[in-house]
């Protein structure tokens, strides 16, 4: 019986060989991709089962996580949270993670390949490996001056070092805790999100940087503004027309020279300087004068400033837009900030940051210092130029009529005592009947200190009454010691 | 008469002792290992653990060296390792499933008084049965046993149907798989019929297409296999026995008779009823459905244990996760049906071909004790228990690793469950009995001795 033996074993023999083969297919082979697989909750087990490493805002820690006794080792919470949640972002187990806990993921989980050496010295070492620590520019006074007053509005407010770029506040209200996101509860994760998307207020929305995006109204004269000063042809005291009201080319459509209505010209004999325009916000005055530095112009500036750009900062920034294929009348309201404008208040900061720093305007950049657990600086904050949409003295120039907007315009309730500041308000129409969204746009400077802001507040009326005083505390909390 | 060198007439017992000391050495430290990754700490009950292995290898040494000392050394030491290594996995499923998910869970407390039981009755076997052609007397007996035992679960108020199978009977709160019983007798009986049929079964009958058909009389008891195979099919609807029992039932056939036409008769009669089975029964299709697609997104929750086993396969790699280090608790059943995505996800690639080596080592000792054994009684029985631990593995770990679709077997030694884990300790002892009569010096003929027993079929006498 010995044969048939011989092939009984042959049989076992290629029984065994498949299970092999089958075995060494799942464990080696597919591995990557059923590791991937977005459905393998060990993957979700994995990711949440290392030490994240911190975010930091002035050496507090507004992120951090800490060992928890169940499935997944570690519990992300944050302090404070509403605060900071369109910055830090979630990082849920049953929705992902966004803003910075998703744009840094590799480096906070320790990840990323600028820390493969402290990865082999954490292996060699034997210690729990720990993912890196984020230092934010962000400063805490403004970011709380800014959270506290867009408390109870819908809007949003950003403010720049001018000269580095440094996010220095990014608050976006109404805000949500991210805590309630990062609880291991899955059934609590639910009921919250569920909540928050369901608030017709959208707290869950950036609206600093990635919201729906502001036709920008009146502030937008500032790059209006500009354009004509680097067109070569005006100065803040060059005379232009700014009638009562102006009849659209090709058009029956009649704008008014103020916002809310107003048909007083801008000066006598239906004509000002281009500085008393910009004070007194006259529509009439910016409407003919971007048709008379034209299209090609207007783009150029507003895309030196950054209009069209993709940011990274590095949470995605929404392009800002002018708008295509302006006719005469959709430029002259495009000058204005109405037709197709479309901005981020990040935009409108990197507008007046370029204004208080000679004309160039720097990329916006959220992240001082990436350092590792055990404290070594992995990399720093390199201030980088985005554009130069003006010259330094066409800068200056603007800072002239900007400082005389907030001195005796529409901008006097963004005056802060020992400072400069300048700035543009803005009242942005956006639907018929509904309140118009209210903008201030400027900087200020104190000595050495320096400070881009913008604001916006959604439906919330003249500029100069809702957003101004927001700006003005935004930027007190920056430049006064 | 073909004359055999004796090649081994040395007992090692030595051999065994060592292999034994180094089984419960490495399935010790296991154990440990999965309460120090999950824990930081030792288990509260190594001590006790230690010591019971300690006491089983004794046990087994000692009543081997007694009863069997010419036994096969390597049988014994590769069950308590795959034993302890089960306990282990399983012990990391419970830490698992008390750390991360907050239950109470003792599977492995279980598993080793269930191993415990099955030493003993190991023990007793090797002590009480001296020589196993005694079992060739229960040649029919076991076959009513082994029929009345595989059908007990279709007793109304006896059986109880779990995910789809009614293969398991309960008795006062206990449950019980009468099936592993069952094979045991299943092999005695097929061992014995086929052992005093086979000239029959193997010269007489018509050639068609040079395949030798047997005779028509000679169907019988194959239909009445083949029966009970699709009994348990259709009324038990567990595809994963009957390929055990028919598969079982060729295999000793063919070893019996050398005729490949059994093998191919057997084939082509398995195939109608599985087909009925894949198109009729709606858990045998959704089986079916998910060993051939189980990732696609309309299947994916229908084969969601399926794909958890296959996560934690990818997540243990090459090297493995290490033990207490993996998430086995995700996988439901990780304990007894997907043990083996546990222990790959744990101990890897690495751990996971070391365990299929270990149990190809165990089917190639019940081999060898069937080539080495003098009568065709022994033989047919050693390599029908082998070719069952080796189909048993196969579709087990084939069906975790989609080779075929998944059935309701257990691991041989690994899985948790108290009668498989028993039924598989009885049948180490039948092996380590059957090769202690392979290796013993005097039932072989060695030149110029008289000879002693017949190779081949009849029952042989004497016994030094």
């Amino acid at each position: 019986m010995n044969r048939p033996l011989r092939h009984l074993w042959l049989v076992v023999s290629v029984l065994f060989v498949l299970l092999f083969t089958s075995t060494t297919y799942f464990q080696v082979v597919a591995q990557g991709r059923l590791n991937a697989d977005g459905r393998n909750v060990r993957t979700i087990y994995n990711e949440f089962g290392r030490h994240r490493g911190p975010i930091v805002v002035d050496g507090t820690a507004i992120a951090s996580s800490a060992r928890s006794d169940d499935s997944y080792g570690y519990l992300r919470s944050y302090d404070p949270g509403a605060m900071y949640a369109p910055v830090t972002g979630y990082y849920s187990v049953v929705y992902g993670f966004s803003g910075l806990e998703r744009a840094l993921n590799d480096t906070l989980s320790g990840d990323a390949d600028a820390l493969f050496y402290q990865r082999i010295s954490d292996i060699l070492s034997g210690k729990q490996g720990q993912g890196a620590t984020v230092e934010l520019t962000i400063d805490a006074k403004a970011q709380e001056a800014a959270y506290d007053a867009l408390d109870g509005k819908k809007g949003a407010a950003v403010a720049l070092d001018p000269e580095t770029g440094a996010v220095l506040a990014m608050v976006s209200a109404p805000s949500y805790d991210p805590d309630d996101l990062a609880s291991h509860s899955t059934k609590d994760v639910q009921a919250a999100w569920s909540e928050l998307n369901d608030d017709p207020d959208r707290p869950l929305t950036n609206r600093a940087i990635a919201g729906d995006l502001y036709p920008p109204g009146s502030s937008f004269k500032l790059v209006t503004a500009a354009a004509a000063l680097e067109s070569g042809g005006y100065t803040p005291e060059t005379q232009i027309p700014g009638p009562g009201t102006y009849t659209l080319p090709q058009s029956s459509s009649v704008m008014n020279n103020h916002a809310g209505g107003g048909t007083e010209a801008c000066g006598p004999d239906d004509s000002s300087t281009l500085q008393a325009a910009l004070e007194q916000s006259c529509n009439t005055s910016f409407a003919l004068l971007g048709q008379e530095v034209g299209e090609d112009q207007l783009r150029t500036t507003a895309e030196e400033f950054g209009f069209g750009q993709k940011l990274s900062i590095p949470l995605s920034v929404t392009p800002s837009t002018i708008g295509e294929d302006l006719d005469a009348s959709q430029l002259a309201t495009t000058s204005i900030g109405q037709y197709e404008d479309r901005v981020t208040p990040l935009q409108m900061a990197m507008v007046a940051s370029a204004m208080a720093n000679d004309g160039a305007v720097m990329q916006p950049q959220l992240v001082q210092k990436v350092s590792t657990s055990d404290l070594s600086t992995i990399s720093e904050l390199t201030p980088k130029e985005l554009g130069r949409p003006l010259s330094a003295s066409n800068a200056a120039l603007m800072r002239q009529m900007m400082e005389g907007v907030v001195s005796e315009g529409t901008g006097t309730a963004a005056q802060i005592d020992g400072a400069e500041v300048g700035g543009k308000t803005g009242t942005a129409e956006w639907g018929d009947g509904r309140t118009a969204h209210s903008w201030f746009v400027g900087y200020a400077q104190q000595d050495d200190r320096k400070v881009a802001v913008a604001v916006v507040v959604e439906e919330g009326g003249y500029g100069s009454r809702t957003a101004a005083p927001i700006a003005r505390d935004v930027m007190e909390a920056v430049i006064q010691p | 008469m073909a004359t055999i060198v004796s090649y081994t007439a040395r007992p090692r017992r030595i051999t065994q002792a060592l292999l034994l000391l180094a089984a419960v050495a490495i399935g010790v430290a296991a154990y440990a290992l999965v309460w120090l990754g999950r824990f930081d700490e030792l288990p509260p009950g190594l001590v006790e653990h230690a010591v019971g292995a300690l006491v089983v290898a004794v046990v087994l040494q000692a009543v081997v060296m007694w009863r069997a000392p010419y036994a096969d050394p390597v049988i014994l030491p590769l069950v308590v390792l795959l034993n302890l290594l089960g306990i282990a996995v399983i012990a990391s499923v419970d830490s698992a499933r008390i750390l991360y998910q907050d239950r109470s869970s003792a599977v492995a407390d279980r598993q080793m008084l269930w191993a415990g039981l099955g030493v003993i009755l190991c023990a007793a076997l090797l002590v009480a049965l001296r020589d196993h052609r005694w079992l060739r007397r229960y040649t029919w007996i076991a076959a009513v046993t082994g029929a009345v035992l595989l059908l007990t679960p279709l007793v109304p108020g006896l059986g109880s149907s779990r995910y789809g199978s009614k293969i398991w009977i309960s008795i006062a709160g206990n449950s019980f798989q009468p099936a592993e019983l069952a094979k045991i007798c299943f092999a005695v009986f097929f061992a014995g019929y086929l052992v005093s049929r086979r000239d029959t079964l193997a010269l007489a009958g018509p050639k068609v297409l040079g395949i030798r058909l047997p005779r028509w009389a000679d169907f019988g008891p194959i239909l009445v296999a083949w029966a009970f195979a699709m009994a348990v099919l259709v009324f038990e609807t567990d595809l994963g026995t009957s390929i055990m029992f028919f598969g079982l039932f060729v295999a000793m056939l063919y070893v019996a008779t050398d005729r490949l036409s059994w093998l191919v008769i057997g084939a082509v009669l398995f195939l109608p009823p599985a087909i009925i089975a894949a198109t009729q029964m709606s858990h045998v299709r959704t089986r079916l459905t998910c060993w051939l697609d189980p990732l696609s997104s309309e299947n994916f929750d229908r084969c969601g244990q399926i794909n958890a086993g296959l996560f934690g396969l990818a997540n243990g790699g090459i090297t493995g996760a290490g033990l207490g280090e993996g998430r086995p608790n995700v996988v439901p059943f990780a304990e007894s049906d997907f043990i083996f995505s546990a222990l790959a996800e744990e101990l890897g690639l690495v751990g996971a071909f070391a365990l299929l080596l270990l149990y190809l080592l165990l089917v190639e000792r019940a081999f060898r004790a069937a080539v080495g054994i003098s009568d065709g009684f022994g033989t047919l029985l050693a390599a029908g228990l082998g070719f069952v631990i080796a189909l048993q593995v196969f579709v087990v770990i084939g069906g975790v690793t989609r080779v075929i679709p998944l059935t309701g077997l257990t691991l041989p030694f690994l899985a948790a469950g108290g009668s498989s884990l028993v039924c598989n300790w009885i049948i180490a002892g039948i092996l380590v009995r059957l090769s202690d009569a392979a290796r013993r010096p005097a039932a072989r003929q060695v030149p110029g001795a008289p000879s002693p027993a017949q190779a081949g079929g009849s029952p042989a006498e004497a016994i030094a």
